[in-house]
């Protein structure tokens, strides 16, 4: 006879013991929460059916073939009015992509700086690094962009007395006005003859640390390699016979034509984001280089090894354990901060397919559905990516 | 005979310290002039503040004109700044739009949410046992004083704006995620597959998408969702999203500290025959709270800036206040003032948030 371990021989099964034996009484919660989630599932979609019923408007991805029929005039791939909203919505995700890649930049050197100099024993350095940090990190994001949407478009000249910085380089009130290199035939091989350096100056890389760790003998590597990415695209190029030109900007008018043009909408958005990142981003590589115990400095000295190569080999590589995580999730705040563009009119993807499309076709569930899958598929690979390096560089204990 | 040394019988005078060691030339040693490149550095920095620091405070304070009815009149008065802007836009700065006979009303919850806050933020104050009642009736009396009821005239949460309103949403926003993120901590640590799986859905959905696109999705989408013909509040609908955003947040801080609790005292809670709901309310989440504080208030602070957001969605906060004021052409082209003065405004807010943060980590440290 088996009983339920339980239940107390010779009693008979009560309802409530459903409730107070652990098994049982998790599976309950767990079909209770499953229940209510299906359920209010099946409640929004009708509703959805029912209003859209209602409504009468069509649904479906459809419109995205349509004309877009509204203007962009920051964009990186070819584009007009009669262009598909589809386009519209690559046009604003690849401008999502550049102030992402260039803020993080920015951001990365400028908070790399900020975060040693807090640390030096230069009282009045110090001090005005703290300063910096905590009036930009406390002060919200959009405040900083429109700030400094603001002083651009006040401080920059009109374009008849644009800033000319290098000769055919326009800075004005209009853009950043920049020659465009434009492509012929065989510039292939200029893209094709940089992957191939770095391929081989990879391989270089390794053969030399495998020597280095056998003989002790020591390649320059770093000084070859940055040679040899210099110099092989520049050979390619001329080898080719000098497969591209640039497009020189020039005033027509009352503005500029030819080149490429960095909006003034651009500036504000990468600089802002910048600076405010930076800030955060100096706090985390403070705190990852005071988490780095003394005594591996002093170890480190006491091998005799120079203060610079102490810094390089030493403290660098276990500050980067605290330092990588946090600030990976900075360059994700940071590119989901940039759908803050819609706020000076810079067309990021939350202008674009999140706004003016969505408000000139009505198809808010489409236009909502593709924003917030597009922003998810990005942070999960950066969470991914993550994932993989903690587990890369997790500390081996015995 | 005669002994080669003699004795001194009195004391040696004691000398002064040298002058590089004591005192102010110590300190400028050690903390400008330490090395050459120091003193380099403290030189270059001492030009660029002398560059940027006087005609910044020539601008903001010396050459500003404080009084003046249109840009205009500003411009010709002086060349800094010109705060009549600010100060002649100051109610709506405070209040937006909401009706000039009921402003006591805003006053009189704003001074109370201190009474109420008081004994939540410090244990020293006297009654703190009663006044903590009143804190937790707190939201019906702030609800009753701004939106109406008892024989208060109603007013209408669209004609809320201003710091009003940034207050508002920071506030709410702050106490019901707290709660909100607790839950989802828990249940993302939970034995519970499906409950597990649940958190871990929303906190990463959440997390992975701006607030802002979650803002559009309230302003556009929620009318879908729900039965035909309702139609609910602006002001509610992003309440509601930015307590769900801040409590993913501060779900995954709060998990931080749910981490770092050694097995053993879920252990120890369980050899004493503690359910679960007792375990952690009073073994686990006292200590797991605590050393999660500075990452909590982070996730205040933001929330608190992020309120900033709302403008996209045509609510008027500071900045929309702000950009109303600028497209009216008697104050254009004025928005360095604007802007710098809501800066200033949630600088205090946020920088006053993170010193009462330090401060409480510092009181609740009890480790050696």
């Amino acid at each position: 006879m088996t009983v339920h371990p339980d239940v107390e021989p010779g009693r008979d099964f009560r309802l409530s013991d459903i409730w107070t034996n652990e098994r049982s009484r998790s599976l309950v919660i767990q079909i209770v929460a499953l229940l209510v989630l299906f359920l209010t599932l099946a409640w929004i979609v009708n509703n959805t059916v029912q209003n859209l019923e209602n409504l009468g408007v069509e649904t479906g991805y459809g419109f995205l073939e349509q004309p877009a029929s509204y203007d962009i005039n920051q964009r990186l791939v070819e584009y007009s009015s009669r262009s598909t909203h589809a386009r519209a919505a690559l046009v604003g995700f690849l401008n999502t992509v550049l102030v992402a890649v260039t803020g993080i930049i920015f951001a990365t050197l400028l908070g790399f700086m900020v975060g040693v100099l807090r640390l030096s024993n230069n009282w009045l350095v110090s001090r005005l690094m703290t300063a910096y940090v905590e009036f930009t990190r406390n002060v919200p994001v959009l405040l900083h962009i429109l700030l400094w949407y603001g002083i651009v478009l006040h401080v920059l000249p009109h374009p008849k007395e644009a800033i000319e910085p290098i000769s055919g380089l326009f800075l004005s009130n209009r853009g950043f006005y920049l020659p465009r290199p434009v492509f012929e035939d065989f510039a292939w091989v200029i893209p094709a003859s940089l992957v191939a350096t770095l391929v081989g100056v990879y391989l270089f890389a390794r053969h030399a640390r495998r020597v280095q760790e056998r003989t002790g003998k020591i390649y320059p590597v770093l000084s070859m390699s940055l040679a040899a990415i210099i110099a092989v695209p520049v050979v390619a190029y001329f080898a080719a016979g000098s497969p591209a030109h640039l497009d020189w900007p020039a005033l027509k008018g009352f503005n500029y034509k030819g080149g490429i043009a960095l909006k003034p909408e651009f500036f504000a958005l990468w600089f802002a984001l910048s600076i405010y990142t930076a800030a955060f981003i100096a706090e985390i590589v403070r705190g990852g280089i005071v988490a780095v115990s003394h005594g591996q400095t002093e170890a480190a000295f006491s091998l005799g090894i120079k203060p610079g190569w102490t810094m390089r080999l030493v403290v660098i590589p276990q500050a980067l354990r605290v330092i990588v995580p946090p600030l990976i999730s900075q360059y994700l705040n940071l590119t989901k901060n940039s759908s803050l563009a819609i706020a000076v009119g810079y067309m990021d993807l939350t202008a674009t397919i999140g706004r003016i499309s969505l408000n000139q076709t009505g198809r808010a569930l489409e236009c909502m559905s593709i924003l917030l899958t597009i922003y998810l598929l990005i942070s999960l690979m950066i969470s991914a990516f993550m994932n993989w390096y903690n587990k890369r560089i997790r500390l081996v204990e015995r | 005979m005669e002994g080669r040394g003699h004795i001194v019988h009195e004391k040696a005078q004691t000398l002064p310290p040298p002058v590089m060691s004591v005192g102010i030339a110590r300190w400028l040693k050690d903390n400008l002039f330490s090395s050459p490149s120091n003193v380099v550095l403290t030189f270059v920095v001492i030009y660029v503040l002398w560059l940027i620091v006087p005609p910044f405070l020539d601008w903001a304070i010396f050459d500003a004109v404080w009084y003046a009815t249109s840009r205009a009149e500003c411009w010709d008065t002086g060349d800094g700044a010109c705060w009549a802007v600010v100060v002649t836009r100051f109610d709506q700065f405070v209040y937006g739009d909401y009706p000039v006979s009921e402003r006591w009303r805003a006053n009189l919850a704003f001074v109370l949410l201190f009474v109420a806050l008081a004994p939540v933020l410090f244990d020293g104050i006297p009654w703190r046992r009663h006044l903590v009642g009143f804190s937790i009736a707190y939201p019906v009396v702030a609800y009753i004083l701004l939106i109406g009821g008892f024989g208060l005239p109603e007013v209408e949460t669209a004609r809320f704006g201003g710091f009003l309103l940034t207050i508002v949403i920071g506030i709410t926003g702050i106490s019901a995620s707290l709660p909100l993120g607790i839950l989802l901590a828990l249940g993302r640590q939970s034995d519970l597959f499906i409950i597990r799986v649940l958190c871990v859905a929303f906190i990463e959905f959440i997390r992975g998408v701006p607030l802002i696109t979650l803002l559009f999705v309230a302003s556009t989408l929620l009318n879908y969702f729900m039965p035909p013909g309702t139609s609910f509040n602006l002001l509610v609908r992003v309440l509601i999203m930015v307590t769900l955003f801040s409590a993913a947040y501060l779900a995954e801080v709060i998990r931080g500290g749910l981490q770092a609790m050694p097995a053993g005292q879920y252990e120890a809670a369980k050899s004493l025959g503690l359910p679960y709901w007792k375990t952690m309310r009073l073994v686990i989440l006292p200590q797991a709270l605590k050393i999660s504080i500075p990452g909590i208030v982070n996730s205040f602070i933001a929330l608190y800036k992020d309120t900033t957001l709302v403008i996209i969605i045509g609510l008027l906060d500071p900045l929309g206040i702000g950009k109303a004021t600028l497209s009216d052409t008697t104050w254009q082209g004025l928005s360095t003032e604007v802007y710098v003065f809501v800066a200033i405004f949630f600088f205090l807010c946020c920088f006053g948030m993170s010193r009462y943060s330090a401060w409480l980590e510092r009181r609740l440290h009890t480790g050696h």
